[in-house]
């Protein structure tokens, strides 16, 4: 088939332009090992307790290392277990020294949900039987919200949790 | 007395402006939805007599983008078969019966939303439950659909046997590539909805595997907004040359770029799933890549559409390098409406490339950003372009008279229309970058400095809102008015012709085997091996959620 000479060059350039885009999303991808949430484990939905990170005393933030930290959340209608504090209470703030290595781990008990810290690039979905997880730094102090993304039921918009980093 | 002025049978006009009704009434109904849902946002009002957000944002999903955009294609598909390669008694038949289906399944569906059985979002999700009825009438929508893609096959068929070697007529091939494309996408939404959603909606079985159900939708998902736009690329290749005073750059370019929209929109969901678990990331990434390879026959496109439009423009005696701009007819509402959605399109189109690219979704993965994105798309280039086919096709087919007064009011209509989506879209994109969630009701959450700054941005969205609402009211009486208010009177049916100087249309644009082999190879590849990856690595099932959506 005969193109035009414009129509070749236009295309030659949108093509180059496309191919350019997917050879940077490559590199990111397999070079640096950036891929999107992609955890392959997976739970038995009615029995998240059977799992070592969502047993309830493994629940919300833990320190691993020095500079490293685990947060386990379980996810359920409007609302995310980080566990208890010292005085027994739910608690729904965890704080994060700037800088530090975290690994946020969550799976759902009940529906589909979202796990957005806003503002961040920590943005994951939480399905039932699946385990989400994301490895991150967090770079800039400051008080977060965690919010769920992904409509679950009435109370959606209550699902929530604050994420503070602060400068140690 | 009227027929002499119909530009088709009394009886085809009656099939298509049924379509059509549907689809305005649902334009009035589902923004009414829509500009309920920007006002409880703006956190200063609240739902009267126990309506929920989530059932309106429910009916405001399913009816506009789910009832008008299938009533309107299918409907606006009909004219252009029966005009291009006709449409027989039986034929028209089915198409009746294709339309009944639709129609029944929508009003089951719709009225298990109204009596807030069904809140679960035009996505459906998984475990989340809706009463079966929501489930049968979105079956019955899509059987519905069936019917008039293959009365559209048989159209077709029936055309070119009578024409033995004959070269079909473009915008009937751009018919079929459309409904081949709905047809093939269909089949995931009726497989998850058949064996997986009605019999455990019905208690028929106890679990559902949500991975599996989300990977059927988003195989569908994807090409639907595919579905929405060719045939506005239909009307932008083959309508809008004819009402310039112009021609078609290229059959032969037109063809092509639909062939690659049938190969490459289909075997492509993954990335509305890039930020989920239990989906290999190396599968991500291809199906990333085949999802770019769309963006070759939109630029195809965009080369075609200027192209036109400067021979045009040039054709009428403008030389200088921008002066054939000029030559172009602004204040025909014909032409106007849809160049408006056409230049919508650059950052709509835009905007989709940076959804898609693998790692930078989880940036605006659900945040209020993607609903801007898809407002700009559909609800601005594809919709407005809509419009602007009703200008000349409701006419043409009530036997009226498109008057000076109806052009200006459309020209102002599309205005409105664009600077309520500007303000709305432009408001929904920038708080989707600071964070704010899509598909939520009003909440300040913990009462942080950051959701406040959210505030005023959904303030904005109102205000747009409000601005496309008296657009939709616009548009509606504008319908009507054509309808049953214009002057007697004829309305042409442009379609415009090939340019002379174009280069003849290679034969192997018509190999359906050709097209429909490659097609179903690539959805093969891209789905086998992670399909079988899903099952085999699948979690035990879950029940279903009732509780939480009331």
């Amino acid at each position: 088939m005969h193109i035009h000479k414009y129509e070749k060059l236009w295309l030659i350039f949108g093509v180059g332009s496309l191919i350019l885009f997917l050879v940077i999303l490559a590199i990111g991808a397999f070079y640096k090992e950036i891929h999107p949430p992609s955890h392959m484990d997976t739970i038995d939905p009615k029995n998240v307790q059977e799992h070592e990170s969502f047993k309830e005393e493994n629940l919300g933030l833990r320190q691993v290392g020095e500079n490293e930290y685990i947060v386990n959340v379980l996810s359920s209608g409007f609302y995310y277990d980080l566990g208890k504090d010292e005085n027994d209470k739910a608690v729904n703030t965890i704080r994060i020294p700037v800088g530090a290595k975290v690994l946020f781990q969550t799976t759902s008990t009940d529906v589909v949900h979202g796990f957005q810290i806003a503002g961040t690039n920590v943005n994951m979905m939480v399905e039932p039987g699946h385990i989400s997880t994301l490895e991150t730094v967090m770079q800039k102090p400051g008080t977060y919200t965690l919010l769920c993304n992904e409509y679950c039921g009435s109370g959606h918009h209550y699902m929530a949790a604050t994420v503070e980093v602060f400068e140690p | 007395m009227i027929e002499k002025h119909l530009s088709i049978s009394s009886k085809e006009a009656r099939l298509i402006m049924a379509h059509m009704y549907v689809a305005f009434i649902s334009l009035l109904v589902g923004g009414l939805m829509g500009l309920l849902q920007t006002f409880v946002r703006s956190g200063t009002f609240n739902l009267p007599f126990g309506i929920g957000y989530y059932q309106i944002l429910t009916a405001h999903g399913v009816i506009l983008a789910l009832v008008l955009t299938t009533f309107f294609i299918i409907g606006f598909q009909f004219a252009l078969m029966s005009k291009t390669v006709g449409i027989s008694d039986k034929q028209r038949l089915s198409a009746w019966i294709g339309f009944w289906t639709m129609l029944i399944g929508t009003l089951l569906t719709a009225g298990t939303i109204l009596t807030g059985k069904a809140n679960v979002l035009y996505t459906f999700y998984a475990p989340l439950k809706a009463f079966p009825t929501f489930y049968i009438g979105l079956a019955l929508v899509v059987v519905g659909s069936w019917i008039a893609c293959f009365t559209n096959f048989r159209q077709l068929a029936v055309w070119k046997k009578a024409h033995k070697g004959g070269k079909s007529p473009l915008l009937a091939f751009m018919v079929v590539i459309n409904m081949l494309l709905w047809f093939i996408a269909t089949l995931g939404v009726a497989a998850t909805v058949l064996i997986q959603f009605i019999p455990w909606s019905l208690g028929m079985v106890d679990s559902i595997n949500v991975l599996v159900s989300r990977t059927l939708f988003w195989y569908f998902g994807h090409p639907l907004v595919y579905f929405w736009l060719l045939p506005a690329y239909m009307a932008w290749y083959a309508i809008i040359p004819k009402i310039i005073g112009g021609k078609i750059y290229s059959d032969a370019l037109a063809r092509l770029s639909f062939v690659l929209f049938l190969m490459f929109s289909i075997p492509v969901g993954f990335h509305h799933q890039l930020t989920e678990p239990g989906i290999d990331p190396l599968w991500k990434f291809i199906q990333v890549v085949l999802t770019f390879m769309v963006i070759i026959p939109s630029l195809l496109t965009a080369f075609s559409m200027f192209a036109t439009f400067e021979m045009a423009g040039r054709s009428k005696g403008f030389t200088s390098l921008f002066g054939w701009i000029r030559a172009l007819p602004w204040k025909d509402v014909r032409f106007f409406a849809p160049v408006v959605g056409m230049l919508a399109f650059i950052p709509a189109g835009t905007g989709g490339i940076i959804n898609a690219s693998h790692q930078m979704n989880q940036v605006i993965h659900n945040t209020i950003w993607v609903t801007g994105h898809f407002h700009l798309t559909v609800g601005t280039t594809v919709i407005l372009t809509f419009f602007g086919i009703a200008y000349w096709l409701i006419p043409s087919l009530t036997g009226r008279k498109l008057t000076k007064k109806i052009n200006t009011l459309g020209i102002i209509q599309t205005i409105v229309w664009s600077v309520g989506m500007f303000i709305m879209s432009g408001a929904m994109h920038i708080a989707g970058l600071l964070g704010a969630p899509r598909r939520s009701a009003y909440s300040t959450y913990t009462g942080a400095e950051q959701v406040d700054t959210w505030i005023g941005y959904q303030l904005a969205q109102a205000i747009g809102g409000t601005i496309l609402f008296i657009g939709i009211v616009l548009m509606v009486y504008i319908f009507f008015y054509m309808v049953f208010g214009a002057p007697k009177g004829e309305a042409s049916f442009p379609i415009a012709e090939v340019s002379e100087e174009a280069e003849p249309t290679p034969q192997y644009l018509e190999n359906w085997k050709l097209w429909i082999g490659i097609t179903i190879a690539l959805i093969l590849f891209a789905y086998t091996i992670p399909f079988i990856d899903i099952i085999q690595h699948s979690p035990p099932g879950s029940e279903g959620f009732e509780n939480l959506i009331r």
